[in-house]
């Protein structure tokens, strides 16, 4: 047996390689910087243009107009967020179900087989170009889906979306005057549990009148309009949603549902009182991205929303509109783009930062939620 | 209760089925059908073309503990999960031969699992709470069941029963995550008790505990014995010897040949004779810790 002593030297890592080992790590910092650069410089180009136009603009011309006409200097904003939204929500009623439904039959339903050919054919959905799907959407969604819903299609529908919402809410609200009575709500988040009711109730009120409001002065469209983008819109997200939320709930143990069966739970059961809040966070993340994603989307609006580069305020779904994303893009592009002119050009910077604002609230206020309703397994 | 009182009744009971019993034997006398819960006759259970398990008859006594022992791979987990039908969970698994639970065949077609497994409850190897408070995952059984009323009292008395109530009572709302190993299958216990079940399979329930936690189950399962049957896997051959009435014994009938192993029932017996006097070498030698 030797036992000679070990030198430093014998331990040492070689010079040559000490060298790359600091070469690659710094590398690694450099790629890492310049993607964190990029996106910096993006929102500071961003934010100094938009601050021009919030400097220079006659904020009288940016609210209560009758339209988004940029060239004339009238840039009602309205005019262009709330086809934006409209758009939005008819994408989330069309991707929202059956992305999920979709999601849980592959993790909870489908055997091997199926799930082997149905997610990936599901995913190519997401390859679809989405020029090709605004042209679909402008040819056939618009005549054959969105001309044909009729006035009671409408009103049916719309009811049942609010009856739904109604409900959840009731129950949220039910459950938050329990804690309150149980004195289970600290008095400083008394206001914060009062204030989220409110903004229930008042969301509800808004969105039936806004119904109402649509049914009366409903009038069938055959051409372009913000309904057709919008399921057009949806189909382009529903692979995101399903692929996302059906990733999320695969990761979800299999011993969780070997005890919810134990227990005597339906598949149903187990899908929706275990899997579905155990995967809670990739599910709410799932939907923020398709709510990015829809919102950010241009190509289908532009295509399909039904107007070009102006257009009067509109929050009818079966009329033509124009959304943020169209708005940006029909200045910006062709060969009258505004490149240069002023106030209307700095619009484009103002558009984009609040659609930038948008998507940002949006993921602040859904880490929130999912950290409060996680159930981590 | 000693496991000599019980000793005669058993091994009369048992003396038709143990061993390598032909069929018409295995019936159960009708004197004693009272006191059976389940009669296997030729078990077979197969992954795919596999045979996993292979002709297992035996019969369960009523508020006993049966403990399934043998070593690794020798089937007795998926012998025990044919009992309440969690062998239909797994794709291409396919159950022969019968099992009867009071008289009825379990794998009749008209036969729903999810009621089965409402009245034989189940307890894993591993403790799975799920990620909810303690008092939901208590409460999660009746609810399912479509059960609205009466849920405190049903959670605290499950509790109750798993000697897990003192401990838990003031923290109900807090995730069952948080407690230890032991409480958590504590937990699942009280969890599988609130449905109301009839029987209880536990399968290696404390394989996962430290040796007080696992002292704290083993008690648990003499004190609800008499509400209970209870089958019990353990690769734990003093934890059987410690908490069963009858003892199953099974081995891997391994073929070099074309390299399959396939689970066999070896014996069975009371508990005392099993591992005093076992009529099978095979038995004898694992009892002893000659293999296994």
């Amino acid at each position: 047996m030797h036992s000679e002593p070990v030198t430093v030297d014998q331990l040492q890592i070689a010079p040559a390689r000490r060298h790359r080992e600091v070469i690659i790590r710094y590398s690694l910092v450099v790629t890492a910087l310049v993607s964190v650069l990029v996106s910096t410089l993006i929102v500071w180009s961003l934010l100094r243009e938009a601050w021009t136009f919030i400097t220079g603009v006659v904020w009288a011309d940016t609210w209560g107009q009758q339209g988004w006409f940029p060239r004339r200097g009238l840039y009602d904003l309205p005019t262009i967020i709330v086809p934006s939204l409209i758009i939005t929500g008819v994408a989330m009623v069309v991707a929202g179900p059956l992305g999920l439904g979709a999601a849980v039959y592959l993790s909870e339903y489908a055997n091997p087989r199926v799930r082997s050919w149905l997610k990936p054919a599901l995913e190519i959905l997401a390859g679809i170009p989405s020029v090709v799907l605004g042209f679909f959407a402008l040819t056939w969604i618009a005549p054959n889906i969105v001309g044909r819903i009729g006035k009671e299609t409408f009103l049916v529908v719309g009811a049942a979306l609010l009856l739904g919402y109604a409900a959840v809410s009731a129950g949220i609200a039910r459950a938050k005057i329990r804690q309150y009575r149980e004195g289970a709500i600290d008095p400083s988040a008394r206001i914060g549990a009062v204030a989220s009711i409110a903004v229930l109730v008042v969301v509800f009120a808004l969105a039936a009148a806004w119904t109402l409001n649509v049914w009366l002065d409903f009038a069938p469209n055959n051409a372009g309009s913000l309904a057709a983008a919008g399921i057009g819109v949806g189909i382009l997200v529903i692979p995101l949603v399903a692929s996302i939320s059906e990733d999320a709930m695969a990761a979800v143990p299999d011993s969780l549902r070997e005890a919810s069966a134990g227990l005597g739970a339906r598949k149903m059961s187990t899908a929706t009182a275990v899997v579905l809040p155990a995967a809670i966070s990739g599910i709410v993340a799932a939907f923020i991205v398709a709510v990015s994603r829809a919102i950010g989307e241009t190509m289908v609006v532009f295509m399909a929303a039904g107007a070009a580069d102006a257009a009067r305020f509109t929050d009818s779904p079966f009329e033509g509109g124009l959304t943020m994303t169209a708005a940006m893009a029909s200045l910006a592009s062709g060969t009258d783009s505004v490149v240069g002119e002023g106030l209307t050009f700095q619009s484009l910077y103002f558009v984009g930062l609040m659609l930038f604002l948008i998507t940002l609230s949006l993921n602040i206020i859904a880490s929130r939620f999912v950290s409060k309703v996680r159930e981590a397994y | 209760m000693s496991m000599t009182d019980e000793a005669p009744r058993v091994i009369d009971r048992m003396a038709a089925t143990a061993g390598e019993a032909s069929p018409e034997q295995a019936m159960p006398a009708p004197a004693a059908e009272r006191d059976v819960v389940f009669q296997s006759r030729d078990v077979n259970v197969y992954y795919g073309s596999f045979r996993a398990v292979r002709d297992v008859t035996f019969t369960v006594p009523k508020n006993e503990i049966m403990a399934l022992i043998g070593p690794s791979g020798c089937g007795k987990s998926t012998v025990l999960r044919c009992y309440n039908r969690m062998n239909d969970l797994i794709k291409d698994a396919r159950v022969t031969g019968a099992i009867t639970y009071r008289g009825t065949d379990l794998y009749d077609e008209r036969v729903d699992p999810v009621e089965v497994r409402r009245r034989i409850g189940m307890v894993f190897q591993k403790p799975n709470p799920f990620p909810k408070s303690i008092f939901d995952n208590v409460a999660y059984g009746p609810r399912v069941a479509g059960r609205k009323k009466d849920l405190d009292d049903i959670v605290e008395n499950s509790l109750r029963k798993a000697a897990l109530w003192d401990e838990v009572s003031d923290r109900l709302k807090d995730s069952a995550l948080g407690l230890s190993g032991g409480q958590q299958q504590r937990l699942c216990i009280a969890r599988a008790i609130a449905v109301g079940p009839d029987v209880l399979l536990m399968d290696e329930p404390c394989s996962a505990l430290d040796p007080i936690a696992t002292a704290r189950i083993e008690d648990l399962m003499q004190e609800i014995k008499q509400d209970y049957t209870i089958m019990i896997v353990t690769h734990n051959m003093q934890q059987a010897a410690r908490v069963s009435d009858t003892t199953a014994f099974f081995t891997a009938d391994v073929r070099s040949e074309n390299d399959t192993r396939t689970g066999i029932l070896v014996e069975v017996d009371t508990t005392q004779k099993i591992f005093s006097n076992p009529s099978d070498e095979r038995t004898e030698n694992y009892v002893t810790g000659r293999f296994g």
